[in-house]
């Protein structure tokens, strides 16, 4: 591909530290994110995917420095933006965007789609209150509503309309990047189609880079150039998406691309899934040494005790599996 | 008019015993403006032994149609017309404790949230006992041992000292499974799953699909699963039912839908889900709009409006849902499409 890197994640660190017990007694800390290092290519779409609670949307906010990170860089026009404070960081979160999952509860149920895509312009002064108008219809008609729709409130639209309107507004400041956190996962199916389709065409209009929080394979395959995989906030594996789809190296990625659905009756009728046992662990206490090797088919007395390294498998593929570094198969 | 090359022939349709069959069952809602119809006359039927899936996006009816058949709606929801026969008796018009002795007993249900359905403050242990003191009538230590071997039937680890756990103690998967064992606990001739594994993850997902798939052929039920996910169930039921705006709009045997699907919503809906074959960012094909609300369907075939191959006729008169194929087991409410048929 070539591109340049927009952003790049080193060493990226996040606990969360939380208190148990009834009465909050016990002090406990969730490794969120554990020591996670990779780039962003300019105009690129790069997917995350993992199960709940592997540290994916973390890792959408804490690169936003909406969350706090607790050790490591994130390095955007030559800035580790993760130190600056709100005021520093005003200009970058203007380029840096993102989109929820649930647009209902993100947009303001009191402000009229207008209002919500207009505020955005005004805070960042990307126009004047006379162009203002003009410049919301734009938005909107970028993301497929009618102008008619600016002096709507969100209880009047339907879940595809809302998150149309929350994408309006993310690029309303003319982002450099979105972070897309399950922006299509409560949508439904024939809906879900519509904005994918919307977030290629805002990609090809204005050159966006996406990164892409889901846990729907399907749809990263399909829209995907590299995807990365998580488990228990490391980062397993991350490859070009016809890598990782046609060669996985991690067993983690093999049995989480065994359970996907295919829309094929003969086919999943007939496959033998390699079907993972058992639940992942806490992050309260995670695994010692390669966080899998509890529910890995093919785990070696090393797995439980050292971290395996973060390594170039094959050209552009990382992975971290003692297994995979030691040539065995897997 | 059965003659066209591209119709494949069917099996000869076994004779089979209805244990389900629902006819005509209409569903309103009382909203500021007066009632609006949910559910419109619906029809759907499962055979003894059979997996049916029921498929459609958010708001179609497919909860509520379950749901009514055993008098679980809310206030505000209720059924106009229709009965709901499900093993000869109407289950309408059946006094409430006789459908009581139904309920968990020869219908077993599964919902989509665990956390929701299960009660926080009692012991698993207890909640699959109730159940089987209930309907089997059971003694403690009897439905105690019995819990026990549900939960390993389950595949729960170390089941019997889980039985004095909390649901909160268990993970989501464990916790489905539970619900799953409390489903089963006294034998259902029919188990209804509504959207089980929606809020599972995908490893875990597999692993509930396999589970039930297993469970059904060693114990030899029927089974109702309901989802929006057509991949997710291609593997699991033998027939699908596409319900659209409170209506069936195809009805068919799940390697007739896939192959070849007759409605053009159901067309729609396959065509949205990313192939394996796509070329990255290939535009999905999508339909266009947004299902009706309640109160607001339109005159004539509800997908009308955002149907791309509609006639005058389809936004005048509501079509039935009509054999495709031969021996009949393929069924399609469109105009379009029965006219196709007709031509050939």
């Amino acid at each position: 591909m070539g591109a340049q890197p927009l952003m790049r994640i080193e060493n990226l660190v996040k606990h969360f530290h939380v208190r148990l017990g009834a009465f909050g007694e016990r002090a406990a800390t969730v490794h969120a994110l554990d020591d996670i290092s990779f780039e962003i290519l300019e105009g690129e779409t790069l997917s995350l995917v993992g199960e709940s609670g592997c540290g994916k949307s973390t890792t959408g906010f804490t690169l936003l420095n909406l969350h706090r990170a607790t050790e490591g860089k994130v390095i955007y026009q030559g800035k580790n933006i993760v130190e600056l404070d709100e005021k520093a960081m005003r200009p970058y979160r203007r380029q840096l965007q993102i989109v929820f999952q649930d647009p209902y509860s993100t947009l303001n149920p009191r402000m009229t789609v207008g209002e919500a895509v207009g505020e955005p312009i005004l805070f960042h002064k990307l126009a004047t209150k006379a162009e203002l108008k003009d410049r919301i219809a734009t938005l909107l008609a970028d993301v497929g509503l009618p102008p008619r729709f600016a002096s709507r409130y969100p209880h009047e639209l339907s879940g595809g309309q809302r998150q149309r309107v929350a994408i309006a507004r993310a690029l309303a400041c003319q982002p450099k990047f979105i972070v897309c956190d399950e922006a299509i996962s409560a949508l439904d199916v024939s809906v879900q189609a519509q904005i994918i389709n919307l977030f290629l065409d805002l990609q090809q209009k204005y050159g966006l880079t996406y990164l892409f929080i889901a846990h729907d394979l399907a749809v990263v395959r399909h829209i995907s150039d590299r995807v990365g995989v998580m488990y228990l906030g490391r980062l397993a594996e991350l490859a070009t998406r016809e890598e990782l789809f046609e060669h996985p190296l991690h067993p983690y990625t093999k049995a989480l691309l065994s359970a996907v659905p295919e829309a094929d009756p003969a086919h999943e009728r007939s496959r033998k899934r390699q079907i993972l046992q058992g639940d992942v662990p806490s992050p309260l206490s995670p695994p010692s040494g390669c966080r899998f090797h509890t529910r890995c088919p093919i785990a070696m007395e090393v797995c439980g005790k050292i971290v395996p390294d973060w390594r170039e498998a094959r050209p552009g593929h990382m992975v971290a599996c003692h297994a995979v570094t030691e040539g065995l198969p897997g | 008019m059965m003659m066209a090359n591209d119709i494949r022939p069917e099996p000869t349709p076994k004779t089979r015993e209805r244990l389900l069959d629902v006819k005509g069952l209409t569903i309103e809602i009382e909203t500021r403006n007066g009632p609006a119809t949910i559910v419109d006359g619906i029809d759907l039927h499962v055979d003894k032994g059979e997996t049916l899936g029921i498929v459609g996006e958010s708001g179609c009816g497919k909860s509520l149609t379950m749901l009514s058949m055993m008098r679980l709606l809310p206030n505000k929801i209720r059924v106009t017309k229709g009965e709901a026969n499900f093993a000869g008796r109407d289950l309408q018009k059946m006094s409430n404790s006789d459908l009581r002795k139904v309920r968990g007993g020869e219908v077993g249900f599964i919902f989509q949230d665990p956390m929701t359905s299960l009660n926080p403050v009692m012991r698993i242990g207890q909640q699959l006992a109730e159940p089987l003191i209930y309907h089997r009538g059971m003694s403690k230590a009897e439905a105690r041992k019995r819990s026990g071997e549900l939960l390993k039937l389950v595949g729960i680890p170390g089941a019997e000292d889980r039985l004095d756990a909390y649901p909160h103690e268990l993970s989501g998967g464990m916790r489905q499974r539970v619900m799953i064992a409390i489903g089963l606990a006294c034998n259902p001739q029919l188990l209804i799953a509504d959207e089980p594994t929606t809020a599972l993850d995908v490893t875990i997902q597999a692993q509930i699909v396999d589970l039930v798939k297993d469970l059904r052929d060693k114990l030899g039920m029927s089974v109702v699963w309901i989802t929006h996910d057509l991949a997710l169930i291609a593997g699991l039921v033998d027939r699908i039912n596409v319900l659209y705006a409170g209506t069936v709009v195809e009805d068919a045997p799940v390697d007739a839908l896939f192959a070849n699907p007759s409605h053009p919503y159901t067309q729609g809906l396959l065509a949205s889900i990313p192939k394996l074959t796509d070329e990255r960012s290939t535009r999905l094909s999508s339909i266009g709009g947004t299902p009706p609300e309640p109160g607001r369907r339109p005159t004539g075939c509800p997908f009308a409006p955002r149907c791309p191959l509609a006639e005058s006729i389809c936004h005048e008169r509501v079509p039935s849902l009509e054999g495709v194929s031969q021996g009949g087991a393929h069924r399609v409410a469109c105009f379009v499409a029965q006219r196709k048929l007709e031509a050939a």
